[in-house]
């Protein structure tokens, strides 16, 4: 019998051909698509300020002999290396690439609800990547990307422009994508799923959106009162000008406490996605994990003053909001433990996508529980602003939001391209991806244990922090070959890539009952069988050739019955 | 509750240990054991995770069990209400010790003897109720400063002012941290309890040299604290006055950017520099003289050395016109 996963059938990406109809497109997966590629791309980019920020830690240039340029490249390549890294790649990895690609599989819909707004959306976002990428050519941006007033309105080149701009526009996308997942969620469900047959990751790109949509107009006005008082000289966070500094952390933190979640929330999606199908067995207390969603979605827009326990906010607000912190922290807690719970008397099978699953259960495990020694306000006010919190964020971003990205891309890369990757080499690259990262990062801990201060372009021999240094560069190298070697094996199997069949993984959602790639319209049948979205006993194993089929298929359903070259 | 109960036996470590430096002033202990009382809970947390996945990845794993797992329930209201409910009994516990530990520290006592940080971009000046000031000190960079200067088991408290962005001042063996925000006073206090050199950082990011806002605490006892003090209070008058040019060059830290030894920093390099003509960045040339000197000092943005940026704040207010004097008279003496 011929399967119905090659590539010669009418697909999504063979239906039309040249620039204008990528470009142009409405279709969610081949938007989908294009962000995942841009993203790539402005990965490179960050990691290429990431190797820069490493190397000059780890002794190209001398404490004593630095020269005043030296420093502002520094500065400069920990700011574009923080503010894309946050903006272009963590916050549009998994909601606009993978989302958008896979809500309305999984919802067993054609598209998006609004799709032309969905186009506008991603243009919108290239426009923000352009001023950003700009502001590299331009000026020497080094305010970080937190873009604290005064420096950034007063003290500093006029690049911040340009990136404050991007990042209003980029927020634009981001709102317009949360919209658009909020509606088509609630309006184009199949009438079979209700909110509790909804598959997880549906659960967390919703939380995500409420999150995007209520959070980043906040940030949009803090950007454009920076723009505002650095052009105008209107007073609004500059003292002398009559404005008040500790204001704008406020407001940036009011957005970009939630924003972290904006950065988790998908990644705890896959996560829950990738448990279930590679444990073969019901998830273990969905509605907890769908509400915990919900609740830190909720919690998170009402613990920001935990960035500011030294910043002289009054202390009767930090005592508040270091209690509210740890209300985030439980439902965080209890998704760890479900997919813990889910693993037992499960059947686990190590593909590449659920060892990144793996990992994340570690590595959030560490980026978590130092979040406790952060919220803590006795602790905070010792390791704020120290490596401390500079490795506890990058173990959430990195080991649990990024690793929850990769997770995803080998997990639906089938459903993308038509081809499974999982081989030595991905295997191999994942390894090291997560032996590089600890040994970048925990060494960090310590540093940061020590009192070492963040965004340092040099330290002093007698500060005694070079061998932490040294190490977490070391590990970096071993990162960036691990992920080097991820790309690579996705690369080759565009090429020769193994065919994948409809159902590679055994996964129930309803993305895995159209071929592998859907065709332009997602499904043939519509809509297809609803059930319960974890009851792993819909499926069952056909041999290499067939993968995962429906036990009991719809008499109509062409991608288990038959093909019907559709063209 | 249990985390009272094992309390005692986690809080063995004090002094110098891997995680942190050695504790010189009587609250570091408090961060320390709070610390460590967290440590021990997530450690506990961290392993239980880890031996959990790792012995159901292997008992658990395809190969063993086939492609259909025996049955297993898919929710239990008991297990997750247990394990909800422990973790944030240990949360409540952390919340409650970090709070208290807060708000201790953040009580300046009444009879502390008030030392004032002046922050600016990029040194730290410390001015004593005695009127005595002094400066900077780190090690690395040999700036000259004596750093801040306090008397051992005094309770000192600190209040800051900015006079251009953010700062933050921190001092990790003494566990303490503050921002140092322009607009507006911040304080923090402490009771330095070992005698030593303690490096000062400044922790928010303020620009080119935030690495090299560094500087020192020196705790001395009280009989060489009342020696140094003494020492301090130079009457510039009886000088002469190349000499007393340097106190005051040393005092303002003029050398955070200027270097007497022919190297330019962020600011040009000022020996061999009188007399010579200098190259403007808007094209035009003037030359050093003692009209030049002053303008430099209280308005020095106006006339920008060519390859140098207009970083430096004015010292208007700062410096009367004797010690403008001075400072051109020291200037002058480092013509060879
Ligand atoms: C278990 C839950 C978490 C808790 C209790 C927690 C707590 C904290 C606290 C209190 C801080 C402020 C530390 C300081 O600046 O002194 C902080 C910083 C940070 N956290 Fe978390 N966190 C948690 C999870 C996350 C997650 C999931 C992310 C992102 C995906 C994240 C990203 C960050 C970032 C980016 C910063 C530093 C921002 C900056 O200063 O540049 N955190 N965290
Ligand atoms: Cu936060």
């Amino acid at each position: 019998m011929p399967s119905t996963n090659t590539l010669d059938r009418t697909n999504y990406l063979n239906a039309t051909k040249g620039f204008m109809s990528w470009f142009w497109t409405i279709d969610h997966k081949r938007l989908g698509l294009m962000y995942l590629w841009s993203v790539i791309a402005c990965f490179i980019l960050g990691g290429f300020y990431a190797m820069k920020i490493r190397l000059t830690l780890s002794g190209d240039v001398d404490f004593a002999t630095q020269t005043a340029e030296q420093m502002n490249a520094y500065n400069n390549a920990f700011t574009v290396h923080g503010a894309v890294m946050i903006f272009l790649v963590i916050i549009p990895s998994i909601p606009a690439a993978l989302g958008n690609f896979v809500v309305p599989l999984m919802l067993g819909t054609k598209d998006v609800a609004f799709p032309k707004l969905n186009r506008f959306s991603y243009h919108l976002w290239i426009i923000g990547a352009v001023l950003f990428v700009a502001t590299l050519f331009i000026g020497n941006l080094d305010t970080g990307w937190t873009f604290y007033p005064p420096y950034s309105t007063g003290h500093t080149d006029p690049s911040v422009i340009t990136a404050v701009l991007g990042a209003f526009i980029l927020g634009f996308s981001s709102i317009f994508t949360g919209l658009n997942f909020i509606v088509t969620i609630h309006k184009m469900r199949p009438p079979e799923m209700t909110w509790f047959k909804m598959p997880l990751f549906l659960w967390a790109i919703y939380a995500t959106a409420l999150i995007q949509i209520l959070a980043t107009p906040v940030i949009g006005i803090s950007l454009l009162l920076i723009l505002v008082e650095k052009t105008m000289q209107i007073g609004i966070f500059t003292p002398e000008l009559g404005g008040d500094p500790v204001f704008f952390q406020h407001l940036f933190w009011f957005y970009s406490h939630p924003a972290v979640y904006i950065m988790i929330l998908p990644g705890m999606g896959v996560m829950s996605e990738l448990i279930a199908t590679f444990c073969r067995k019901s998830i273990f207390g969905y509605k907890s994990i769908a509400l915990a969603s919900i609740a830190i979605a909720i919690f998170s827009f009402i613990v920001w003053g935990h960035h500011m326990f030294v910043s002289g906010q009054s202390e009767l607000m930090s005592v508040i909001f270091s209690a509210l912190t740890f209300s985030v922290a439980v439902p965080s807690a209890i998704k760890v433990f479900n997919w813990i719970a889910t693993m037992y008397k499960g059947s686990i099978a190590f593909t590449t996508p659920m060892l990144y699953g793996m990992s994340i259960i570690w590595l959030f495990g560490i980026g978590g529980l130092t979040g406790l020694f952060l919220a803590t306000l006795g602790t905070d006010v010792y390791f704020h602003d120290t490596y401390f919190v500079v490795a506890h964020f990058h173990y959430v971003m990195v080991g649990s939001a990024l690793f929850g990205f990769l997770g995803g891309i080998f997990y639906w890369w089938p459903k993308m391209y038509g081809v499974v990757v999982d081989n030595m080499a991905s295997k191999i690259a994942c390894l090291l991806a997560f032996v590089g990262f600890n040994m970048t990062f925990m060494p960090q801990f310590i540093g940061g244990s020590k009192g070492m201060p963040r965004r340092y372009a040099a330290y002093g021999e007698s500060a005694g922090f070079d061998g932490y240094n040294e190490a977490s560069t070391l590990g970096s190298m071993v990162l960036m070959t691990g992920l080097v070697l991820a790309l690579g094996s996705l690369l080759v199997s565009l090429k020769n890539g193994k065919k994948s069949p409809a159902n590679p993984w055994g996964g129930v959602t309803l993305e895995w009952q159209t071929p592998s790639p859907p065709p332009e319209h997602n499904f043939e049948i519509d809509p297809p069988v609803v059930g319960d979205p974890y009851d792993m006993t819909l499926v069952e194993w056909k041999g290499e050739e067939e993968g995962f089929l429906p036990v009991n298929p719809r008499a109509d359903a062409p991608c288990v019955a038959d093909v019907k070259p559709s063209a | 509750m249990i985390p009272v109960a094992l309390l005692p036996t986690l809080l063995q470590h004090t002094q110098e240990d891997f995680w942190f430096p050695t504790q010189a002033a009587r609250d570091a202990s408090l961060v320390d054991e709070l610390y460590y009382f967290i440590f021990y809970v997530s450690l506990f947390a961290f392993i239980a995770i880890v031996l959990a996945t790792a012995i159901f990845a292997v008992k658990f794993r395809r190969s063993k069990v086939g492609l259909v797992p025996e049955d297993s329930p898919h929710h239990s209201t008991s297990i997750e209400i247990v394990w909800s409910v422990i973790p944030s009994l240990f949360m409540v516990a952390m919340f409650w010790y970090g709070f208290q530990d807060f708000v201790a520290t953040k009580q300046i006592p009444d009879n502390a003897y008030e030392i004032q940080v002046k922050a600016k971009k990029w040194d730290w000046k410390f001015v004593y109720p005695e009127g005595v000031e002094s400066f900077g000190g780190n090690i690395d960079m040999n700036d000259g400063g004596e750093g801040m200067v306090v008397p051992l088991g005094r309770t000192i408290s600190v209040r800051m002012e900015s006079a251009d962005v953010l700062h933050s001042f921190s001092i990790p063996n003494f566990r303490v941290k503050m921002d140092v925000v322009p607009g507006r006073y911040t304080y923090l206090w402490f009771i330095p309890t070992e005698l030593g050199e303690y490096p000062l950082y400044c922790t928010e990011y303020c620009g080119t040299r935030h690495s090299r806002m560094l500087g020192k605490v020196v705790v001395k006892s009280e009989e060489d604290y009342a020696v140094w003090l003494e020492d301090q209070v130079i009457d510039l008058a009886t000088l002469p006055p190349a000499e007393a040019g340097f106190e005051v060059w040393k005092k303002n830290g003029c050398a955070a950017c200027h270097s007497t030894a022919g190297v330019n920093g962020i600011g040009p390099f000022l020996n061999n520099r009188y007399g010579t003509t200098e190259t403007l960045t808007d094209g035009t040339s003037v030359t050093v003289d003692d009209n030049y000197i002053r303008e430099s000092i209280l308005d020095p943005n106006v006339k920008v050395v060519a390859g140098f940026s207009p970083v430096m704040t004015s010292f208007a207010g700062q410096l009367n016109d004797d010690e403008i004097s001075y400072l051109i008279a020291y200037l002058k003496s480092l013509n060879e």
